[in-house]
């Protein structure tokens, strides 16, 4: 009874009891939740134009950072730093795509997937090779105020740097679903998302779309990088953290922009108040593995995502 | 020269139908077992057989678990660490509550667990198609971590978090628990992985591998005649869990004897991974190879530069060893996706027209 | 291989007012034909007439909105594919659809598999009944390589092989599991004449010896007139015309779809 009790009323009491307490808790988790809809784009991105999962995605995110950090450190401004960083993220892409892509072209999505687990733990070497594996401080002059936001005659706490980073993922994650969807090369994207040959049939380069596909995707690993590295230091456990995106992307769709925000909000969100509320009966650190287990149960209901389509298969 | 096949005429299906068609391979096979069992527990040292052959060992199995599922069926799992801590820790289990129960029993039954926990991850990811397992593995993986971790049940309230392997006796000799002697866990590692190497060999020749095999290639078509796609997969998942929950129950009892949740991480999931994938998806013995291959490159890196009179910082070998291991990854994956144990085939189709190449 | 037992007579297979809609397409619209035990039946019809729509209906890969499919006396409203293999249908595929990393014995033997009954558990140890029931699926086996004229390519990799052969070996695979029922999705597409002598005289082996009743798409009228006891015409899914290659070859709406006319 007791148990019942402590799992299933007294932690909607607390909510009901502290409202302003249970804001600041999704308040926090929303802004996770943009960090990992932004993630979370990235993979679909990839998705739509190689029907792959780019397990990288992940360690891209550190890449960047390492990469900004090891710039910064070694006395560059930090505009021209990022500006670097981003042209370092273009010759990946380009890399990735000389050494990696074109040799495995109409392979099984499977070959694709583990070819980049092993990008993954090729990129993780040589960031690190490079720019050494301690915990690095990124500080891009974001600045970490605490705010107080009035709500019902209380005070929330905020972080004027969540603020910030919030805001930069709403306009990222706007900007790339205008990308996709009123230029040209958002469409030719689409169209090597539906069928490689008929596209290039049509005379789009296969080998432009992937360079320029895994181009945006570092870039957006960048910006998360920067947003996530400032938060708690850059690190390898970075780039576990953005693998979160891979159940955001069940709960979505695979291959849903708009599914990537929500079920990133819905992940950031969640977890948050599981870990508040559920953590400390369960023995803590959960964050681990809800949002896999989530997407697990949501499988079983909704296999194809919340904004996903159902597909028709022909022999 | 002496590899040749002329005059060998094979009388019925069955001695087509054989393991080892060839005389010459079932020569060797039996050579090479007799020696890993007369032979190597005679001349190995403690170093040899402790930080080599035993974890060689341990990982075969892993990877023939791994390979089963992958190599054969076509299905990713990530969350190998995660059932090779079932194998673990359900085995101490069982054998702190029996005591006097026979422990390679402990270990088969501990397999069957991780065989249990596997169908339940596997249910809802396997009904659809695409890389749902994949993240249902991951899943797997950290919960199942975290369950050890943090339910104090599982390691019988020990203070330290730690389970460390009892001593264990089958006919009177040690094999498990500090005391017991490491050619006497050799030996016992051995048993179980030649046993379950033939025994999964066996599987995939016969219908069941023809199963995976079908769904793994064309899934569609499969079905069509008559295959049942789920219960296909779900029984490739069952199995390769069984192995590796047995692999990690050898793992805790007759290699490292003492281990915290971080033994069984996401990293052993990834090792096992590249194991199968180097050593050749969809062959038994690419596994060994595999494991082999994987054993003894950290092993040879650690060495190498002292043996060309330079030294490397620990921090910079292991990161110069991922940077390998990824490359080795997407070089076979382009080049021969069947990995080393094709590349040994070809050897032997060439041995076999030597010295006359057409 | 054994024929089915019913007299040549019966209706093995009855499709009664089939619709079949995917989103606003209609790929059938009230289909009704019979196909008679132990006849060889064509499906015709212009490119999306709908006639692999059809056949993938008839085995339970898509399921029809409207109407029924009675196989053997058993209607049935919605299946899974694998059980319309147990009922004794089995099919080849307009593109190939081969186990590519398989040998061309393991495919046929793939065919096999629902007459197999032995448990993993035994088959892991290679002991006693699994091991004797292996061999006799094998010696089947090695009765379809025999009929199909295959055996110095057993033991070849299928993605090995080229195309003709390729398309008799994904028959063979068909051949292997017994069918009452044999479904070949345009077996003779992009053959040369000789392919296709042998690929006709398969199939009127496996109708006139084994008694197999066989359902066949194609597109080369030489070979369906000539080999086709009953034709039915589709034509943007609706049933154009049913009978024997005689009578649809003269029937006007026939040579309107194939031809065009004019109108005045």
């Amino acid at each position: 009874m007791e148990i019942l009790n402590a799992f299933f009323v007294s932690p909607f009491v607390d909510m009901a009891e502290y409202p302003v307490f249970f804001a600041e808790v999704v308040a926090n988790g929303f802004l996770t939740g943009i960090m990992y809809s932004l993630v979370a784009l990235g993979f679909v991105l990839i998705f739509k134009a190689s029907e792959t999962f780019n397990f990288a995605q992940g360690v891209m995110v550190l890449f960047a950072a390492l990469t900004l950090v090891g710039l910064q450190e070694r006395g560059v401004p930090t505009w021209l730093a990022i500006g670097i960083t981003v042209g370092v993220m273009v010759l990946l892409a380009m890399a990735i795509e000389k050494v990696m892509l074109r040799p495995l072209v109409n392979q099984d999505p499977f070959i694709l997937f583990m070819a980049t687990i092993g990008l993954t733990f090729f990129l993780e070497g040589f960031g690190e090779t490079l720019w050494g594996s301690n915990v690095k401080r990124l500080d891009v002059g974001i600045p970490e105020r605490p705010l107080e936001v009035p709500l019902g005659g209380d005070f929330m706490l905020l972080n004027e740097f969540d603020l910030w980073a919030a805001g930069i993922g709403a306009v990222m994650v706007l900007g790339l679903a205008l990308f996709f969807h009123r230029t040209t090369i958002g469409r030719a994207l689409r169209a090597v998302a539906d069928d490689h040959q008929a596209a290039m049939a049509v005379g789009i380069s296969l080998r432009t779309i992937w360079v320029v596909v895994w181009s945006v995707s570092g870039v957006v690993a960048l910006v998360a990088g920067i947003m996530w590295g400032a938060k708690s230091g850059v690190q390898f456990s970075l780039s576990l953290i953005a693998l979160k995106a891979l159940p955001v992307l069940i709960l979505g769709g695979l291959t849903s922009v708009p599914g990537a925000i929500v079920g990133g909000l819905i992940i950031g969100i969640g977890e948050k108040i599981g870990e508040v509320y559920w953590g400390p009966l369960v023995g803590g650190a959960i964050e681990n593995w809800f949002a896999y287990v989530l997407a697990l149960i949501f499988l079983l209901f909704r296999p194809q995502g919340l904004f996903g389509e159902r597909i028709i298969e022909r022999v | 020269m002496f590899y040749r096949e002329a005059g060998q005429f094979k009388s019925g299906y069955a001695a087509d139908q054989a393991m080892f068609p060839i005389p010459q391979d079932r020569y060797v096979v039996i050579a090479i077992v007799a020696f890993a069992f007369l032979g190597v527990p005679l001349i190995a040292n403690e170093y040899w057989l402790q930080a080599i052959l035993i974890p060689f060992l341990v990982f075969s199995m892993a990877a023939i678990g791994l390979n089963l599922l992958t190599g054969y069926a076509g299905q990713l799992s990530l969350g190998t660490g995660g059932f090779m801590a079932v194998g673990g820790y359900m085995t101490y289990k069982f054998t702190t509550f029996w005591p006097e129960l026979n422990i390679v029993a402990c270990f088969l039954l501990s397999g069957l667990c991780a065989a249990g926990v596997g169908v339940l991850f596997g249910i809802p990811s396997l009904r659809i198609k695409g890389f749902y397992l994949a993240v249902a593995t991951l899943a797997a993986q950290f919960f199942l971590v975290w369950t050890f971790n943090k339910v104090p049940w599982f390691y019988n309230y020990n203070p330290s978090g730690t389970v460390t392997a009892p001593p264990r006796t089958i006919f009177g000799t040690m094999f498990t628990g500090p005391e017991a002697s490491a050619p006497a866990r050799y030996l016992l590692a051995l048993s179980i992985v030649v046993v379950f190497a033939f025994a999964a060999k066996n599987l995939v020749r016969g219908r069941v591998g023809r199963s995976w095999m079908a769904i793994r290639d064309m899934d569609i078509a499969a079905e069509i005649i008559g295959f049942r796609p789920f219960q296909t997969k779900l029984l490739a998942f069952a199995i390769s869990s069984f192995y590796c929950g047995v692999a990690g129950a050898m793992s805790l009892f007759l290699w490292l004897g003492s281990v915290e949740t971080e033994a069984y991480g996401i990293d052993i999931s990834f090792q096992v991974l590249f194991m199968v994938i180097i050593g050749g998806l969809g062959s038994i013995l690419g596994s060994f190879l595999g494991a082999a291959f994987i054993t003894l490159m950290p092993i040879l890196l650690t060495n190498a530069p002292q043996f060309f009179g330079f030294s490397m910082a620990s921090d910079l070998q292991k990161h110069i060893e991922l940077m390998i291991f990824g490359g080795l990854i997407i070089f076979f994956l382009i080049a021969e996706p069947h990995g080393l144990a094709r590349l040994w085939q070809i050897a032997k189709e060439k041995l076999r027209r030597w010295p006359f190449p057409y | 291989m054994a024929g089915p037992e019913t007299s040549p007579a019966e209706a093995i297979l009855e499709v009664e007012n089939v619709s079949l809609r995917f989103g606003g397409v209609q790929a059938l619209s009230e289909v009704s034909f019979d196909v008679q035990s132990g006849e060889v039946r064509a499906i015709i019809g212009p490119n999306g007439a709908g006639k692999s729509s059809m056949l993938n209906v008839i085995n339970g890969f898509y399921h029809p909105q409207e109407g029924s499919i009675t196989f053997k006396g058993v209607t049935r409203r919605r299946m899974r594919t694998h059980e319309a293999a147990a009922q004794g249908i089995a099919r080849t595929f307009q593109n190939i659809a081969l186990f590519r990393g398989m040998t061309t014995l393991d495919n046929i033997m793939t065919g096999r598999n629902l007459k197999m009954k032995r448990n993993f558990l035994l088959q892991a140890l290679y002991l006693g009944p699994a091991r004797r029931e292996e061999m006799e699926h094998r010696e089947f086996a090695e009765r379809v390589i025999d009929f199909l004229e295959i055996q110095a390519i057993r033991k070849t990799p299928v993605s090995r092989l080229p195309y003709g052969l390729q398309k008799r070996v994904e028959l063979g695979r068909a051949l292997a599991a017994e069918p009452d029922m044999l479904l070949l999705d345009e077996p003779m597409a992009g053959m040369n004449t000789e392919e296709k002598e042998d690929m006709c005289r398969f199939i009127l082996d496996v109708n006139g010896e084994f008694g197999t009743t066989v359902v066949l798409i194609e597109h080369d009228m030489g070979v369906v007139m000539d080999i086709s006891d009953r034709v039915v015409v589709l034509d943007y899914g609706r049933l154009l015309a049913d009978g024997t290659p005689d009578e649809v070859r003269r029937n006007p709406l026939v040579i309107d779809a194939y031809l065009g006319t004019v109108r005045d």
